[in-house]
């Protein structure tokens, strides 16, 4: 029992090492290469510099491609946040004709109609409503795929929320307008800001909406931008790509690292699925 | 479902009639259907317009012969199922097909959920430090830019003084050139396991570990434990999550990013060989009949799950 436990201790330690290793060794390089005089593909102790951050705010659609990632994803944040809300709201306090078939259709199309599978038509669509290379046009293809899960996941939230405010604030004569915003917007706020981070987190990391849908670099947002890094002769130009990685990725980590630390970022046990 | 309704229907009547305002509204807040259907109206004309209008179009496209410049870009002509017919005789559509199942199949079905599943049950003896690192490092793979963790793993495997080579003293193997599947395969392993991870640590949570303690009381050993205590009481987590991850990593364009669908198709997975084909081959046509396809098999998918859902209501 003893010895077996011993082994068990020890196969622990060295399962845990290797998932160390496998998750960690390729994230190292965002954290060593933007650092480095001379970036390389490979791991190694920086030579500490920040020239590449000086190269990279010289680079003209380096700040460009990240004010279009931020247009691009407040855009869509509000868009989804805004529209979901109210849809849910509707939906899981009035039995609108058709409710039921409305939510199940919803929640079909949010997995069968992916970006991936859709992406032909997509482009075809906009390119016949002439919205090539026009960022409100990738916002729109962008809330209204996001706009499903988004209902879904907050009618459930709503139907959670007791009614009783409503009620009472309904019998002391508010109208539904003052309802809806002196009363059920504060207590459903935790759910908006899930659907907003949610949002803001899938636009930001978005590649191949913007990728097929704008063609302008200057129109063109962060994801996109990186894959025009190169140098004269074809090469990765590393300084650059190295250093526009870590500040693009930075709003993640921030958000990631702010949502643990508040939220606790875990599925609770009292999930649907 | 009806009940709760009546419940409320009676409850609005009574306070309605208590304020003395209108008796017919059914709804707490007193919105009326009307204004109701008003307010859902924005989000379900948005989704028609970039979802259900994409889809349905997919199924006029693929019976045609557009492409995107040449004479067929001007008037296309309807070729019925042709291209239908034609993708399954071309021996990259197929091929295409088998790599995504593999794909799908190593990356999702074992590699996420394997070790979703170990590192859920492990981390939960482990000091909360240990766990909260390695919870951070899996959950950053999940939740960083596309972009940037694509290009993390081409310098990883690059043969040009890559970091895994310099581990494995394997000096100058291009790993995504000689074994672009299994490089695919392994980097979606590392970048979707963080999704089983969570749902399988909210699974576990909810096993009463007095369960499991008289199960080792008896003698039982880990495996066993496994088996017969956690097993029925996650059985319905494995197959949603199964579903879901499936659905994902079948849609996922970040092979792209990789391999880009080669060397010489050796890694194109569905939507890159649609990419390939439609977008840059300019084939809209035939690149719909393929996105058709993809939509009747994420529906397949799609259904089960809602089955699932329904049955756990």
């Amino acid at each position: 029992m003893r010895t077996r436990s011993v082994v068990g201790r020890l196969a622990l330690v060295a399962f845990l090492a290797a998932v160390l290793a496998f998750w960690a060794l390729p994230m190292l390089w965002l954290v060593t290469a933007p650092f480095d005089s001379q970036p390389g593909l490979d791991v190694s102790w920086p030579d500490w510099t920040l020239a590449n951050f000086q190269k990279l705010s010289e680079n003209p659609y380096a700040f460009s491609s990240l004010q279009n990632s931020v247009y691009l994803a407040v855009g869509t944040m509000l868009g989804v946040t805004a529209l979901a809300a109210l849809a849910a709201y509707s939906l899981s306090r009035v039995r609108i004709p058709g409710r039921n078939g409305i939510l199940y259709g919803l929640l079909l199309l949010s997995s069968i109609v992916t970006g991936t599978a859709a992406m032909v038509p997509i482009f075809q669509l906009m390119f016949q409503l002439n919205l090539i290379d026009d960022r409100s046009g990738v916002i729109l293809v962008l809330t209204g795929g996001l706009l499903p899960a988004a209902i879904f996941i907050l009618k459930d939230f709503m139907d959670a929320t007791p009614k009783s405010y409503e009620e009472s604030a309904r019998v002391f004569g508010a109208s539904p307008t003052q309802v809806l915003r002196h009363v059920v917007l504060p207590i459903v706020r935790p759910g908006l800001a899930t659907i907003a981070v949610w949002a803001l987190v899938n636009v930001w990391s978005d590649f191949l909406t913007a990728y097929i849908l704008l063609r302008d670099p200057a129109k063109i947002p962060a994801g996109v931008v990186m894959y025009t890094f190169y140098s004269e002769g074809g090469q990765a130009n590393l300084p650059l790509i190295s250093a526009f990685s870590l500040v693009y990725a930075l709003p993640v980590v921030a958000l990631y690292l702010f949502v643990n630390r508040r939220y606790g970022f875990r599925f609770h046990g009292g999930i649907k699925s | 479902m009806t009940a709760t309704a009546d419940r409320k229907v009676r409850s609005n009547r009574e306070a309605g009639a208590r304020a003395g305002g209108p008796v017919d509204s059914i709804d707490a807040a007193g919105l009326g259907r009307a204004r109701a259907a008003g307010l859902v109206a924005p989000a379900l004309v948005l989704v028609l317009a970039f979802l259900v209008v994409p889809a349905a179009w997919t199924v006029y496209l693929g019976v045609t012969d557009y492409r995107l410049t040449g004479i067929q870009a001007a008037n296309p002509e309807f070729v019925g199922l042709d291209n239908f017919t034609a993708a399954l005789a071309d021996p990259d559509f197929r091929n295409s097909l088998w790599l995504t199942l593999l794909f799908v199949l190593g990356s999702a079905i074992v590699g996420q959920t394997v070790a979703g599943f170990a590192l859920a049950w492990t981390l939960r003896t482990v000091p909360k430090l240990v766990r909260s690192v390695v919870e951070t490092l899996v959950l950053l793979a999940w939740i960083l830019p596309s972009s940037i963790v694509a290009f993390l793993w081409v310098a990883y495997l690059s043969g040009d003084g890559g970091t895994l080579n310099a581990m494995l003293q394997t000096s100058g193997t291009e790993w995504l050139l000689e074994h672009p599947m299994a490089s695919i395969i392994v980097f979606n392993t590392w970048r979707g396991t963080a999704f089983s991870m969570l749902l399988f640590s909210a699974a576990l949570g909810a096993v009463p570990p007095s369960q499991l303690e008289s199960a080792r009381l008896a003698g039982a050993g880990a495996f066993a434990q496994l088996r017969d205590v956690v097993l029925p009481h996650i059985r319905g987590h494995v197959l949603t999550n199964t579903l879901l991850i499936s659905l994902w990593t079948f849609n996922d364009f970040s092979p792209y990013l990789l391999t880009a669908g080669g060397p010489n198709h050796a890694s194109e997975t569905l939507p890159v060989f649609i990419y390939n084909k439609a977008l840059y081959g300019g084939q809209l046509g035939y690149g719909s009949a393929i996105s058709f396809i993809m939509l009747l098999i994420n529906l397949v998918i799609a259904l089960f799950y809602v089955r699932l859902l329904r049955e756990r209501r």
